[in-house]
């Protein structure tokens, strides 16, 4: 595990000049050691289960009648192994945020059940999932300018934190969240700064020390490091990594950079129009992409070699409205290789290798 | 291990004073707000004081001296019964300033209380906002003198009345700035953190609606010692003989040709406070801000 770590961390502080992990062409990206996902299922500690989760938004008409849904999630069944970290990836509005925000019950799911440390979190009311649940999973957003309260001070979000759940004694919380801002790289001057007198990768420290500060099994990771730039990046990813390693954390980490996904995570889920349309171990995916829409996101990773001719799959028109989505196969509409019977039914989810998934009916 | 501790301690101390050092440089650096406090506390003290600094009873009427000019007897004239203009001046800035900061502070928090749950629980908007829009579809002043029919008038329901008045412009206010900050980042990562809905609504929303909130509540003190003045002008306000800027006004209105003094003096007062009131919002908003320095 130590290995990895270091491996990792020479390896983006070597690129930080060429632009770190997202310019990394994939075939040179270090690889990481998948400890959790490398063990046979039976040996794994689930954290979350989700199966057949539903997030629909009602659409109203005048009368306040409903007249559609839309189906930003649409029956997506997911794991969580402890102290792994499952990437999901996919396009704006294809449901990634939101499923990150169902699964937490930071949304209510339309349908589906959501087990966490064996509770089923769609079963309890807000209020249980405040007082019980809420300690366990935590969150790090993607904007660290609007993420923190302007109005409180660094040490008064943390220690906020820390009285909402009612850990530790009043008199111990400012050892604690000074103990926190340097294990997540602030110092103990920062405990009176306001967010705005912090650039945005402290912030997004602050953030993510929230989030860990209540010592959660989950963190949701919603694109945390999309608003950072380049440089920045690799601080907080290497901070998340340091962190899983020391505290046994598990992520789900939402992204649209594949680049980045593909550095962070163990599992890989790509997400399109609602649906998790494949899931495999990280490296699995990016050696043998098998959905047609996987295989395009791939093709557009940008390469930071102009030598290298690489064959881009582009592709046709947008991504269809989740209020209608098309019969059949999501993907349907854009695929390159569609058949009549995409149009018909949505295809079986078919396990390519016990850790490969894919929902395609050119495998069925 | 312990020397470390007590570093610790020396370096928590050190930032704690410094904090409370800034606050209050923060506080003397800011122009606006010294000024304005300044002028309203003194305002306040005359109100308070108001027995020990008045030169003479402010009802006592001496027929003999009615409408003197002002000079070394009366400071400020007298009026129409003879009475010292400057100590009803000075009595009225009682009623006025209670009435001011009672309307002011009531408003603040029965709006904001409003706004906000109005905002946070859309079961309540469109009541509550509508019950709002209502209020404020009937002119100010004439609902503030129909309650006052309804009520009789005492100063409490001067109060009363005028509170009701300018709850719905800063209940308003308050739901639209609210709405703004509710859809923020962190209102959700409270939410995600296990924070209750009234934790959420009163210690992260209504900070950061307190610029707004602030000038709103600073206009309705103002507003609302004109009112009363304006209602004690039209007979329905503070009862006579008591002292408040608007009735003096009101009873100088009929000699205003003549005894100019009746009308100035209590109408300086009243745009005095007025003015130091707005001063003291605008330097209150500054200096509540954090992103001032």
């Amino acid at each position: 595990m130590s290995e990895r770590l270091v491996t990792n961390r020479l390896a983006t502080e070597g690129h930080a000049s060429q632009g770190l992990a997202s310019e990394i062409p994939v075939g040179e990206m270090p690889m990481n050691e998948k400890p959790a996902s490398e063990k046979p299922v039976s040996e794994r500690d689930v954290v979350l289960q989700a199966e057949h989760v539903k997030k629909y938004f009602p659409v109203r008409g005048l009368l306040g009648n409903v007249v559609g849904n839309v189906k930003a999630v649409d029956d997506v069944s997911v794991t969580l192994y402890r102290g792994e970290t499952y990437g999901l990836v996919g396009e704006s509005g294809c449901g990634k945020s939101t499923l990150g925000r169902t699964l937490i019950k930071l949304l209510d799911a339309t349908a589906g059940r959501i087990v966490i440390n064996g509770i089923d979190i769609t079963k309890i009311s807000q209020r249980e999932m405040r007082t019980t649940m809420r300690k366990k999973v935590q969150m790090i957003f993607q904007d660290p300018y609007t993420s923190l309260n302007p109005r409180m001070r660094i040490g008064e979000i943390l220690t906020e934190a820390l009285v909402i759940q009612n850990v530790g004694k009043p008199s111990e919380r400012m050892d604690m969240v000074i103990d926190m801002l340097d294990k997540v790289g602030l110092r103990i001057e920062h405990y009176y700064r306001f967010p705005h007198e912090l650039s945005g990768g402290q912030r997004q420290r602050v953030g993510f020390a929230r989030a860990v500060i209540l010592n959660p099994d989950i963190v949701i990771c919603d694109e945390p490091v999309s608003a950072l730039d380049v440089s920045v990046r690799s601080q907080i990813i290497n901070l998340l990594l340091d962190m899983q390693e020391a505290r046994g954390l598990t992520y789900l980490f939402i992204s649209h950079d594949m680049s980045v996904i593909r550095y962070i995570s163990h599992r890989t889920g790509v997400m399109y129009l609602g649906h998790i349309v494949e899931e495999a171990i990280t490296d699995e995916l990016f050696a043998d992409p098998r959905h047609p829409y996987t295989q395009v996101l791939l093709s557009a990773v940008p390469s930071p070699d102009p030598h290298i001719k690489k064959n881009r799959i582009i592709l046709e028109g947008d991504l269809p409205s989740p209020l209608n989505p098309p019969p059949g196969c999501v993907f349907h509409t854009r695929c390159p290789g569609a058949m009549p019977v995409c149009k018909e039914a949505y295809p079986p989810e078919i396990q390519v290798s016990p850790s490969h998934k894919v929902a395609c009916h050119r495998y069925a | 291990m312990e020397l470390q501790m007590e570093q610790m301690n020396e370096i928590k101390r050190a930032l704690q004073r410094e904090q409370r050092q800034l606050m209050l440089r923060k506080f003397f650096r800011n122009k606006l707000a010294v000024i304005g406090s300044s002028i309203v506390l003194t305002l306040v003290l005359v109100a308070i004081f108001a027995d020990v600094i008045a030169p003479q009873d402010p009802l006592d009427m001496v027929v003999r001296d009615r409408l003197t000019p002002p000079g070394s007897k009366y400071l400020f004239g007298a009026d129409t019964f003879g009475r010292d203009v400057l100590s009803r001046v000075i009595h009225g800035a009682r009623v006025s300033m209670l009435v001011g900061t009672c309307v002011g502070l009531s408003s603040m928090v029965f709006g904001m209380l409003i706004g906000l749950y109005a905002c946070y629980y859309s079961f309540l908007d469109n009541v509550l906002m509508r019950i709002c829009d209502g209020l404020s579809a009937i002119p100010s002043t004439l609902l503030a003198i129909a309650l006052m029919a309804v009520l009789g008038s005492t100063a409490t329901n001067v109060i009363v009345a005028m509170s009701i008045v300018y709850v719905p412009r800063m209940a308003r206010v308050s739901r639209a700035a609210a709405m703004v900050v509710k859809e923020q980042t962190y209102i959700e990562a409270m939410r995600a953190t296990g924070a209750s809905d009234s934790r959420i609504i009163w210690r992260h929303i209504a900070p950061n609606i307190l610029s707004p909130v602030i000038v709103q509540a600073s206009y309705n003190f103002a507003n609302s010692i004109i009112t009363e003045a304006a209602l004690s002008f039209l007979g329905v306000g503070i009862p006579v003989p008591q002292p408040s800027w608007g009735n003096i006004l009101n009873e100088g209105k009929s000699v205003i040709t003549t005894g100019w003094w009746l009308i100035v003096f209590p109408g300086a007062a009243t745009a005095l406070a007025v003015l130091g009131l707005n001063i003291l919002g605008d330097g209150l908003r500054d200096m509540l801000d954090p992103h001032t320095n």
